[in-house]
């Protein structure tokens, strides 16, 4: 197995919030073009690469991560040159504050809000500002409309690696190594590397339409029971305890036949694996499974601490046992029990 | 392409055209006198023209240049407002009533209304100051205990039937005042580009039903046309009157008087960056004033086109105005001609290669 840490690096450091995909979508296309059959962008910016042709047992299967992340977009800049934004998908105040932020075109920013009137309280968005570091409107750096993402390092702990936006660059990661690792399939696979996840899904669904599958995988984080402090019901998700296999989340049922056969393979290959119950939470999957007539669809999931902060956290193990397990599932044919 | 300046502009049949889409009734699911007024003035000037399942009109007007390559874009403008349904009738005139659409219940009380197609003419009573209780006066008045009273007229209305505001429209010097703004000055901005279309695009124009509870006929309308990108024409609200207490305000959304509002995001669509850059270059380079709306919040019938099939690059224009979804909405005429004017020269500059570049 090829290196993944440099690998996953160099993805989540990118920096391309929902709708404004286009610098991630380069570096993964760079990584992929040697190892497929063609490439296309689509109209909302989707990279779709397919790999293999449908052979007599083949299907055609859809692949799907998301290379969006989660982002802020200004809304005002006032007269002292401090920034007000709204949140591009799932961000929360709480990690906000104190926060720092790259915008696309290359400016820092630091969020706060001040006086922190009762700092046992979370502040609303409006309360928040970003500070450019500069003194006036005029002198400022962004204006209304652009769109930053959060700035935090990737960290490699040994067994466990946290960085922003693993949520779901490492779910890019497990489809470009498994794609580099794949040596034949009897199917006609679409690896689609999809954009505005974040912000509802859009991406998956317009090219799941667009490619029609019999087959639809997304690969996404989920989260973890395994942090202190929890009290009621724990999700039964934890790291290290291998790749989770989705049943359900907040916006699909996983069709039974798709997890039987992904435990199967799991199973058959000596590979660990979990699975995995979300409460709330939708992935790419979901939208796949919507699409006209519906298609049968399942999710790889990589569990994740702290998803949607600035830290998110998996484990480097379950990643590899990932990439095995989808290696498995694509160059073997499928067969789905009733 | 030639360069030239950009001529179309607001004159009196224009004026005379919104006032009747403004007066005329059209609550969500039952446009109808929208709906007669918009197929009157477009018939003679489109190929083709259709009234779809749900009732969207769908007009084709196809262009002169450029063969096979040219491009085919999607004008959308929804014909619906937000209003009233009756739902109870309790004798004697006395109707309850459910909103239409979002409406601020705070709103209500005290308003006239026009109900049905007859638009007879109603209120939404108020209790008289004088005979309201200590405390009553501080909390909004729940929409269960209101009614519509059309008085001895009520025996013609049935349940089931729409009202609307009965604001009549008025143009007072320099802006617009009527009821349902939003959308009848999208409405009339599409009819008058259908009027005078490029020679360059296709244009498919989709004068959708049902924007306000939920984008539906913009969903189907563009599974139909399948286009190759969509322009929408909304209109949108301006919060641009200062604070109360003098603190900046940062929350206006768009302002009076400062040119169409250009959307880069909103909770439905993130705008395409080429069409945003095709809209705000035509801008830059005609002398047409314009703004970006503020991001986040609020939604139009992008949020459901750019979803459809395999994805449709799409873009939002809307003309700023306050007080919306209420009795009395204020508009700038400026702001609207200059609207038509942007997108008109917009359209006039779209080529075959604008979607070369990736997203």
């Amino acid at each position: 197995m090829t290196p993944m840490k440099p690998l996953i690096q160099k993805l989540v450091e990118t920096p391309s919030p929902s709708g404004y995909e286009s610098k991630i979508r380069e570096v993964v296309r760079a990584e992929i073009t040697p190892h497929v059959d063609d490439i296309r962008v689509d109209a909302l910016g989707n990279l779709i690469a397919r790999k293999g042709k449908k052979s007599a047992q083949g299907l055609k299967i859809m692949l799907a991560a998301h290379i969006d992340e989660i982002g802020l977009i200004v809304t005002h800049v006032d007269d002292n040159g401090f920034a007000s934004f709204s949140p591009i998908g799932g961000v929360r105040p709480l990690n906000c504050v104190g926060g720092r932020v790259r915008f696309l075109n290359g400016q820092a920013g630091v969020i706060f809000t001040e006086p922190l009137d009762d700092p046992s309280k979370t502040p609303a968005f409006e309360q928040l500002y970003i500070d450019l570091g500069c003194s006036s409107r005029k002198d400022c750096p962004v204006g209304v409309g652009d769109v930053a993402v959060f700035e935090r390092p990737f960290t490699d702990m040994g067994n466990r690696l946290v960085s922003k936006a693993m949520d779901d660059r490492i779910g890019a990661a497990v489809l470009i190594e498994a794609l580099r690792q794949l040596k034949s399939t009897p199917h006609e696979l679409y690896f689609v590397f999809s954009v505005q996840e974040e912000v509802g899904v859009r991406g998956a669904t317009t090219a799941a339409f667009g490619i029609d599958p019999d087959l639809g995988l997304a690969s996404d984080v989920t989260l973890t029971g395994d942090t202190p402090r929890r009290t009621g019901r724990r999700m039964e998700v934890s790291l290290g305890k291998g790749p989770a296999i989705k049943v359900r989340d907040g916006g699909m049922l996983a069709d039974p036949r798709v997890v039987g056969w992904m435990v199967k393979a799991a199973e058959k290959a000596g590979l660990p694996y979990q699975l995995e119950i979300l409460e709330g939470g939708s992935t790419d999957a979901r939208a796949i499974q919507l699409t006209r007539a519906g298609v049968p669809a399942g999710c790889l999931s990589i569990p994740c601490r702290y998803v949607h902060s600035p830290s998110e956290m998996v484990d480097f193990r379950d990643v590899e046992n990932a990439v095995r397990l989808l290696v498995e599932l694509i160059s073997k044919p499928v067969k789905l029990d009733e | 392409m030639p360069k030239t300046k950009e001529t179309l502009c607001i004159r009196a049949n224009q004026l005379k055209l919104l006032e009747r889409l403004c007066n005329a009734s059209g609550v969500s699911g039952d446009e109808g006198q929208v709906r007669a007024i918009v197929l009157e003035q477009v018939r003679p000037a489109v190929d083709e023209v259709k009234v779809d399942a749900l009732g969207n009109v769908l007009a084709t007007k196809r262009g002169t240049s450029g063969g096979d390559r040219r491009p085919r874009v999607m004008l959308a403008a929804h014909m619906d407002e937000v209003g009233f349904m009756l739902t109870n009738d309790e004798g004697d005139g006395i109707y309850r009533f459910e909103t239409v659409g979002g409406v601020d219940v705070r709103q209500l009380a005290g308003k006239a209304v026009h109900v049905g197609k007859e638009h007879y003419v109603g209120v939404i009573g108020a209790k008289p100051i004088h005979l309201t209780e200590k405390g009553e006066t501080e909390s909004t008045i729940p929409l269960d205990t209101l009614r519509i009273d059309l008085g001895l007229e009520g025996k013609k209305a049935k349940i089931g039937d729409r009202a609307t505001f009965a604001t009549p429209f008025a143009r007072i010097g320099p802006s617009l005042r009527a009821k349902a703004l939003d959308n009848r000055l999208g409405v009339a901005t599409l009819i008058e580009l259908v009027k005078n279309a490029p020679p360059n695009i296709d244009i498919l124009a989709a004068f959708t039903v049902q924007e306000e509870n939920g984008l539906r006929g913009a969903r189907v309308a563009a599974f139909a046309f399948d286009p190759d990108l969509a322009i929408v024409l909304d209109a949108t609200p301006a919060y641009d009157l200062p604070n109360w207490d003098d603190a900046q305000n940062t929350q206006y959304n768009t302002r009076l008087g400062e040119g169409p509002a250009i959307y880069i995001a909103d909770s439905g669509t993130l705008s395409d960056p080429r069409l945003i850059r095709l809209v705000t270059e035509t801008a830059e380079a005609q002398g047409i004033p314009f703004q970006i709306r503020q991001p986040g919040g609020g939604g139009t019938d992008a949020g459901a086109i750019h979803r459809q099939r395999a994805g449709i690059p799409s873009v939002s224009v809307s003309v700023p105005h306050r007080y919306s979804h209420t009795a009395v909405s204020i508009a700038r005429l400026a702001d609207w001609e200059n609207t038509l004017k942007l997108v008109h020269a917009a359209l006039g500059r779209i080529t075959p290669s604008i979607l070369a570049s990736d997203r």
